[in-house]
């Protein structure tokens, strides 16, 4: 049997329709209700929320980074500016390929592995998005052209300039200024973020560091509305930033540069101070470096080799370098002998080339192998005869020898302004008992009496002791910073104080006149027909006081003679110098030290020499340019 | 004899009288529905020209994007559905062919092929026509059975309906596959099918998303887990979806007033003149001017099912409901997805985002319900 067809009901059909489509119709206006109830929810309810959000999303703050302060040396010159630095940067958002888009600037201009290095550690960091990150700092005009002409191939890529500091004296100036680099990890735990929020570099040495406070300025802020992409459409309001505060130093371009060239070629150091002031007036370290190359960041290439360089760039030998002080400290121990009792002026010495504790013992040479013959302590300290010392050393004994060293500064960091500082060292009877275990020989007095033995000193040292001399046992701690521009927050004048630990009490000496004595004594170092430096003293318009030192590198044996041309040059002798001029009216004091050129009185007093003319002399014309002055 | 005595002796018959045969009814348009229309597509520009950053230029291509859809709406409603009815099935196989011919030789972007460039053509994209002819093609199929239909009959419109679905999901247009296939259920369930058939179907369906689950694509799945937990990725995928509620919520219930909406305007919002317009519109006119536009789109909506329910034939019945009920889905799906009560799927919000496909497809099906009302003839079958 066939099975029936189905008809269609066309009046059943649409009643149905009409029934499922009313049913459609409810459906669809419950889930336009349940749109409606979410909209309100987010509209109304969460309003406030969204609110907040959208303008932290529109409104940023943005920190608009202080200008770094300047600085100057003491006549103006600018010692350390800014200068805009153009980076090279990338937008990642705006970037499909970042690797391609780094291989075809690679082609354009130089990338090194570390600027690539550098970027991707930027990009990990917390960001936002559409923020550029910088790859490559300070392009060079041409290396800009290149980019700028292939800114259509390349979307994303950026040129921005950012204000970086610069050293236009580069090298000449490294070691007394410091110098900025990158703000790193390290940094960043010891700043206020806030203050730093926009700023990318921190002093990291020398004048920088110390005084990175006042440098820095503080930080403005300003409200901008700005777009997804970062771009800024308007200013909402905005507080200035405080610009950093300009230095001036004590320091003289002029002496510095001629001091520097007075060293030439050699490895040294040159210190001189202003005994009024205790301005320091140059603080030449030889060699130095280039501090602009830290600035954007240097190599780890060009790093390396500074650091395997043997004539050791990056060492501060003026403030670090640890030398034995040798015989510059002949006047002090003179002084101590005095002032302590131990021997009188009219003490003499009979100097046969040699020095015995005892009958029979250990021979201590002097200088002279044939010696100086009978000498009281003028004729010592001008003819810098070791016996002479060997005798008062061993007659006043540790104690005394290094109490007035230690009053001098030996052995102490008493400048106010340069972190690099080192204290060097100022050995004494405890010390020795407590780091070697042994008792304070005689002899360990002999060396000490020359300056040689466990006994270090800085440069910075040396002239800041010789200073004491020149000003008499007047105490002035040695200092960089001559005065500061603006005012600080609470509106004063910045002023240096002289911290609690590096108050050193005023050397009062028994009589005035053993001064007049010892300086006489170094006067005749210079002007006698004896002294040491004769040479360098010679045809001087004005009167110098100085001490010749030679320190030595190598031990020489018993009976071994010193040869200087017979040693590599690394094993010669350092030659050292002291001084202050004009004797009547102290106006410059001086420590120089040369590594490895050979005596003091070759090698370390021309250079001093060529530094007291320069200030003295040449000088003194561009600083008062008036013809009745020169008459004078 | 008046007309009051024949109405009055054929109460059941439905009888349709040309009271006068003015130029408009030569149109064959709905005038209620192009009304509506007209209102959605103005206000739709009115918002857009905020989206589009104040471009006239964008503006005026999407004025001859409505000029072009109009038109075809008003050739589709001058034309008889018999003769979409006559056709249905060619333009199915045809659909079919052109879904092929894109696996095959389809040009387009980010991994997916949904354009076909055929010489002599403009690029076009099979899946938006199979929006229309899908539905078009089961109504046709039930408008010879017998309704509700038989187990067997709903099997076999499942599996017309499957074909063109599982083609584009591997495109991969995941939405579109989608909508074309919750439009074949709309005609399922508009012919009356017995409701424990269409519980048996939806459990089925439950126990199937594990399935479905595996057979995405990493970045589908990407947007469903985003969906989940938006803050998860907050410059990634879950930016835009953060972005679009803040730019709803930060709306409130006036707006930022027009063409000023932060979000929008600063461009933190995505896509805002596409996919994302609602949450622009929300943020400039806020609550207030997001009832208006669910206001029209709810009396559109009235309006497709009054008309279907008029309708004289059971193709008719089943092509404008079905339409209506899509460009219903559309909106919610939008909508949801915008508000962030829906994953992200690319539907964008119909008549009023920028697009040209969209535009016209939608159009086109209001040309087919108005061609359904305005050649009702005097005696119904």
């Amino acid at each position: 049997m066939r099975k029936p067809v189905p008809l269609k009901d066309h009046q059943r059909e649409r009643r149905a329709f009409q029934f499922r489509a009313l049913l459609a119709f409810a459906l669809v206006v419950v889930l336009m209700a349940v749109l409606v109830s979410r909209l309100a929810y987010l509209q109304v309810s969460e309003h406030d929320r969204y609110s907040s959000l959208s303008d932290r999303n529109r409104i940023q703050l943005q920190p608009i980074p202080p200008t770094r302060g300047l600085i100057y040396d003491t006549n103006g010159e600018l010692l350390a500016d800014n200068r805009p630095s153009p980076n090279l940067s990338l937008v990642k958002e705006r970037i499909d390929d970042l690797d391609a888009t780094i291989a075809e600037l690679a082609s354009l201009v130089t990338i090194s592995e570390r600027d690539i290095e550098g970027f991707e550690r930027r990009l990990k960091q917390r960001r936002r998005p559409y923020e550029a990150v910088p790859l490559r700092f300070r392009m060079s005009e041409e290396e800009i052209a290149r980019v700028a002409v292939n800114f259509h191939r390349l979307p994303g890529v950026q040129i921005d300039a950012e204000l970086i500091r610069h050293y236009p004296l580069g090298t000449s100036l490294v070691h007394p200024l410091g110098y900025v680099g990158r703000i790193n990890q390290q940094d960043l735990s010891k700043i206020d973020t806030q203050n730093y929020s926009g700023t990318n570099h921190i002093g990291k040495l020398g004048i920088e560091k110390f005084y990175e406070t006042e440098l820095h300025g503080t930080v403005g802020v300003q409200q901008v509305e700005a777009n997804a992409r970062g771009q800024v459409l308007q200013v909402l309001s905005r507080q200035d930033p405080t610009p950093g505060r300009d230095l001036t130093l004590y320091m003289d371009l002029k002496l510095q540069r001629a001091a520097e060239q007075a060293l030439g070629e050699y490895r040294g150091a040159v210190v001189a101070l202003d005994p009024e002031t205790g301005g320091i007036l140059a603080l030449v370290s030889t060699p130095g470096y280039d501090p602009n190359a830290f600035v954007s960041g240097i190599s780890t290439a060009d790093y390396l080799a500074l650091q395997e360089d043997e004539n050791l760039p990056l060492f501060n030998r003026a403030l670090r370098g640890r030398y034995p002080p040798a015989s510059t400290i002949k006047p002090i121990i003179g002084l101590a002998a005095l002032d302590s009792g131990t021997i009188g002026l009219e003490h003499k010495v009979w100097d046969p080339g040699w020095y015995q504790l005892t009958e029979g013992g250990r021979f201590y040479r002097d200088w002279k192998r044939n010696g100086h013959g009978r000498v009281n302590l003028r004729d010592a300290i001008t003819e810098s005869c070791d016996v002479f010392f060997y005798d008062i050393g061993n007659r006043m004994g540790i104690d005394p020898m290094s109490d007035y060293l230690g009053r001098f500064g030996f052995g102490k960091i008493t400048s106010l302004d340069l972190p690099e500082a080192h204290g060097a060292f100022l050995p004494s009877r405890a010390w020795k008992k407590a780091d070697r275990g042994r008792s304070w020989y005689a002899g360990d007095s002999l060396n000490l009496s020359i300056g040689q033995g466990f006994m270090v000193s800085t440069p910075l040292q040396l002239a800041t002791a010789t200073m004491v001399i020149a000003n008499r046992g007047k105490w002035i701690n040695p200092r960089m910073l001559k005065s500061m521009s603006g005012l600080d927050a609470e509106g004063l004048e910045f002023t240096l104080e002289v911290p609690e630990t590096k108050v050193m009490g005023q050397v009062d000496l028994k009589r005035d006149s053993y001064w007049d004595y010892i300086i006489r004594s170094m006067e005749d170092v210079m002007h006698s027909a004896h002294g040491t430096a004769r040479g360098s003293g010679a045809n001087s318009t004005y009167r110098i006081a100085g001490k010749t030192g030679t320190a030595q590198v190598l031990g020489i044996k018993q009976d071994e003679k010193y040869d200087a041309s017979k040693l590599e040059e690394k094993h010669r002798d350092h030659g050292l110098f002291v001084g202050f001029a004009p004797i009547e009216n102290p106006k410059i004091v001086i420590a120089v030290v040369v590594e490895n050129g050979g005596g003091g009185s070759s090698a370390a007093a021309p250079v001093a020499r060529q530094v007291f003319d320069t200030y003295l002399l040449g000088h003194r014309d561009t600083l008062n340019p008036v013809a009745g002055d020169r008459s004078l | 004899m008046n007309i009051k005595d024949f109405h009055r002796s054929m109460p059941e018959a439905q009888v349709y009288f040309r009271q006068s045969q003015s130029w408009w009814s030569h149109t064959h348009l709905d005038a209620i529905m192009l009304l509506l229309l007209l209102a959605l597509a103005g206000y739709g520009l009115f918002v857009f020209y905020s989206a589009s950053g104040q471009s006239m230029a964008a503006v005026e291509r999407q004025l001859v994007r409505y000029g072009v859809a109009f038109g075809l709406m008003l050739a589709i409603a001058c034309t008889p559905p018999r003769l979409f009815r006559r056709w249905a099935p060619w333009l199915f196989v045809l659909g079919v062919l052109t879904l092929i011919a894109v696996l095959l030789v389809g040009v387009g972007a980010k991994g997916a092929q949904r354009w076909l460039q055929l010489p002599g053509l403009p690029r076009f994209q099979p899946s938006e026509l199979m929006k229309l002819i899908v539905p078009m093609t089961l109504a046709w199929y039930f408008a010879y059975k017998p309704l509700p239909p038989s187990l067997s009959h709903a099997f076999k419109v499942l599996v017309i309906m499957l074909v063109p679905t599982l083609l584009i999901a591997k495109q991969p247009d995941l939405g579109t596959a989608l909508l074309i296939a919750s439009s074949g259920v709309f005609v399922l369930l508009l012919s009356g099918l017995f409701w424990r058939y269409i519980l048996i179907a939806m459990a089925m369906a439950g126990a199937c998303v594990p399935l479905v689950w595996m057979l995405m694509r990493d970045y589908q799945k990407q947007r469903v887990l985003t969906f989940l937990n938006p803050e998860s990725d907050p410059l990634g995928s879950g930016w835009n979806i953060i972005q679009s509620k803040t730019a709803i919520g930060s709306g409130g219930i006036h707006g930022k007033g027009w063409l000023n909406g932060t979000q929008s305007q600063l461009d933190f919002l995505p896509e805002s003149h596409t996919d994302f317009i609602i949450a622009e519109l929300a943020e400039e006119l806020g609550l207030i001017g997001v009832l208006i536009l669910l206001a029209i789109y709810l009396c559109i909506i009235a309006r497709g099912l009054y008309i279907a329910s008029q309708a004289q034939d059971t193709f008719g019945r089943l092509l404008a409901g079905s339409l209506t009920l899509i460009f219903f889905v559309y909106v919610f799906v939008n909508i949801g997805m915008v508000s962030g009560i829906l994953p992200v799927v690319g539907v964008p919000l119909p008549l009023v985002s920028y697009g040209g496909t969209s535009i016209v497809t939608l159009l086109a099906g209001f040309g087919l319900i108005m061609s359904i009302h305005s050649h009702r003839t005097m005696v119904t079958r």
